[in-house]
């Protein structure tokens, strides 16, 4: 599928589009004024690049770090080149402890492996636990944002899932009143599973440790009632120190939502005493991505959602007219590496405003890559034809003087007088919701001349 | 070759430019008064301070905290108060679903972000920091630090299996971006600072 008719199918609704706009607009201010509270601010993103650069210069080391430190803690460290080795892994170790309820804090990863259909079909009961995540699971979608998973629900659509799938009152919207619902809903999900598993913010080569972040503490209770913890990473998660947590911490939850850090930052080193905690490291295109060095920096990424929520794109689009698992800018980005035929259209769809570059808090040069990704693109032959026709055409011109001047000459004096019908039509997309300046009598060159001539006088 | 060696492999066959790593000893925000910092963004995440001037304090300040009064069962981690579930008795962490209020110490606080750093050391279940309907810690004010810089320096972590900077009650905006207390965890945080 293409960007922009999900886009337009998303738009269609003005309304809703508007406060979709507003609503990320808002979380995107909140940021700007946490970031504003520290005046190290810009300090703290060189350091965060630096050390995300540093440690994949070192990756393989680093990694091998990890496993040592994390084994010699008792945890049990498992490798998989790509998805379907990460669920295969997952599935093999909830079978042989006999699990059948799974519940699930916020992982990101997952979603990229599309691990709860396969989990599901084979037959374990997966809970996502996360309140957004668990909205949009019941909605049967997949998130719409890496964050704010359900920030495209309005509480309506909440109140109305919940009445269905959890007996809530008819038509009752009250937040509270929901989230209270939710809380009775999950507890009982928590009680009773046999399993927990958990996404990961950050994984310390020298201690072995893991580090999740959450608000609602639903990771925590996750993995403290049962007594399997699984944790599922990309291998970019990695960072050398634990001091660098002190920089990560700071910024991951500002550019997030503004806040200071988020209710809970958990640090997990080993399994609790008579559990078990098992951590599996996943590629999945990870290593290619690396190798490319117009690319690499996206792997900096913390997944902070602060670009999604600053650009002017994604606000207006949703994040399901991406049709990955990682939205907005840095998804697109991201998923062309994966898969540049299926989702050719993303890096088209971005303005190259550059807000999202500025916002990052690990500095990936985003607008850059995405343009990069363009000719990338082109290259590959995957530009619509008559894009590429008129790329074409419009270098010829450039190149030649002459055709440049003759062109403008000829659209000067002729388009005024043509049918409405001939100028907008279904080839001229831009048009469509904009209409052409009026044409001025002179060209700039003509004037400058002009000019020119009547100064010498 | 099995997955870990092929990834390894790939990796190590990858030439990166030489990157450092940058020095973290940097002119961080300290706080003039890290105390009333800390306050106010405790306050400013939905949870409450109080000072005492010595644990001794703490059952009278705990008796003016209206969920500590309604409590039915109470897990104690500190000596000046006597709860009614001993953590060390109880076999299996699914027992604590019904705790309704719980006051453990904190090691430390941050004035920057409001954080109070707990562990599992001397806890039996860690699920008892989340699962508790209400939660209290209680921190002597001396053991402030400005901000996450100067707490990483003093955490040696790998110690224990659980260690967790908390900052305020549990919480949710997926509706909406309305904030609703009490997502999963405690519906209600009291720090307690003492000396």
């Amino acid at each position: 599928m293409n960007h922009a008719p999900l886009a337009a199918e998303f738009v269609k609704d003005r309304p809703r589009a508007q406060w979709h706009d507003a609503t990320l607009w808002f979380v995107r201010a909140k940021r700007d004024k946490a970031a504003q509270s520290l005046p190290e601010w810009e300090t703290l993103r060189d350091c965060a690049a630096q050390i995300k650069a540093h440690t994949q210069y070192r990756l393989a080391d680093y990694l091998e770090q990890f496993e040592r430190e994390a084994t010699k803690r008792g945890a049990v460290v498992h490798w998989a080149r790509d998805a379907a080795e990460h669920n295969k892994i997952v599935l093999g170790l909830l079978r042989n402890r006999g699990v059948t309820k799974l519940v699930k804090s916020k992982s990101m990863l997952t979603e990229e492996c599309h691990l709860n259909p396969y989990l599901e079909r084979n037959g374990i009961e997966v809970v996502d636990t996360d309140l957004g995540e668990r909205i949009v699971q019941l909605a049967g979608e997949p998130p719409s944002h890496i964050v704010l998973p359900a920030i495209h629900k309005k509480k309506e659509d909440v109140g109305a899932i919940f009445h269905k799938f959890l007996g809530t009152d008819e038509g009752a919207t009250d937040p509270n009143y929901l989230a209270e619902a939710a809380r009775a809903h999950l507890r009982a999900k928590f009680v009773a599973a046999d399993a927990g598993l958990t996404g990961v913010n950050f994984a310390i080569a020298e201690t072995g440790g893991l580090v999740v972040c959450t608000n609602e503490g639903n990771a925590d209770l996750g993995v403290s009632l049962p007594k399997l913890h699984i944790a599922s990473m990309g291998i970019e998660k990695l960072i050398p120190r634990a001091a660098d947590l002190g920089v990560f911490i700071r910024l991951l939850a500002r550019s997030a939502t503004g806040q200071p850090i988020t209710a809970y930052t958990s640090h997990f080193h080993g399994p609790r005493p008579g559990g078990e905690l098992h951590i599996v490291l996943v590629d999945n295109g990870r290593t290619s991505i690396r190798a490319n060095e117009d690319f690499r920096r996206s792997l900096n990424c913390i997944r902070c959602g602060a670009c999604m929520n600053t650009c002017p794109v994604y606000r207006r689009s949703g994040g399901h007219s991406y049709e990955t698992s990682v939205p907005g800018p840095i998804g697109s980005i991201l998923a062309p590496a994966g898969d540049p035929a299926k989702f050719y259209s993303l890096p088209q769809a971005c303005s190259l405003c550059g807000s999202c570059t500025d916002v990052c808090p690990v500095k990936i040069d985003l607008h850059h890559q995405l343009l990069t990704w363009r000719g990338e693109l082109g290259r590959k032959g995957l530009i619509s034809w008559h894009k590429r026709l008129g790329m074409k055409l419009g270098s010829f011109m450039f190149r030649h003087p002459a055709v440049y001047r003759t062109v403008g000459t000829v659209a000067r004096k002729l388009t005024p007088w043509l049918p409405r019908s001939l100028v907008y039509n279904r080839f001229n997309t831009w048009g469509r919701q904009r209409e052409l300046p009026e044409f001025p009598a002179e060209s700039f060159r003509q004037q400058f001349k002009r000019r020119s001539r009547e100064q010498q006088r | 070759m099995n997955s870990k060696d092929r990834i390894l492999s790939d990796l190590r066959a990858q030439r990166l430019p030489v990157a450092e790593l940058p020095s973290l000893v940097q002119a961080w925000t300290r706080y003039e008064d890290p105390s009333a910092q800390f306050t106010s963004l405790v306050e400013s995440v939905g949870g409450r301070v109080a000072r005492l001037a010595s644990r001794g304090d703490l059952p009278a300040a705990l008796a003016e905290v209206p969920a500590f009064v309604a409590a039915q069962q109470i897990v104690s981690g500190v000596a000046e108060i006597v709860g009614n579930v001993d953590l060390a008795r109880v076999d299996d962490p699914h027992a604590l679903e019904m705790v309704d209020f719980a006051v453990f110490p904190g090691e430390f606080a941050v004035a920057e972000n409001g954080a109070v750093w707990v562990t599992d050391e001397r806890v039996s279940h860690r699920a008892i920091y989340f699962i508790t309907q209400h939660l209290a810690l209680v921190v002597p004010v001396d053991q402030m630090v400005h901000n996450l810089h100067e707490a990483y320096a003093r955490i040696a972590l790998g110690t224990s299996s659980l260690g967790v900077f908390i900052s305020g009650p549990s919480k949710t905006a997926d509706i909406e971006q309305s904030l609703v207390i009490g997502a999963h965890g405690p519906r209600s945080l009291t720090v307690f600072l003492v000396g």
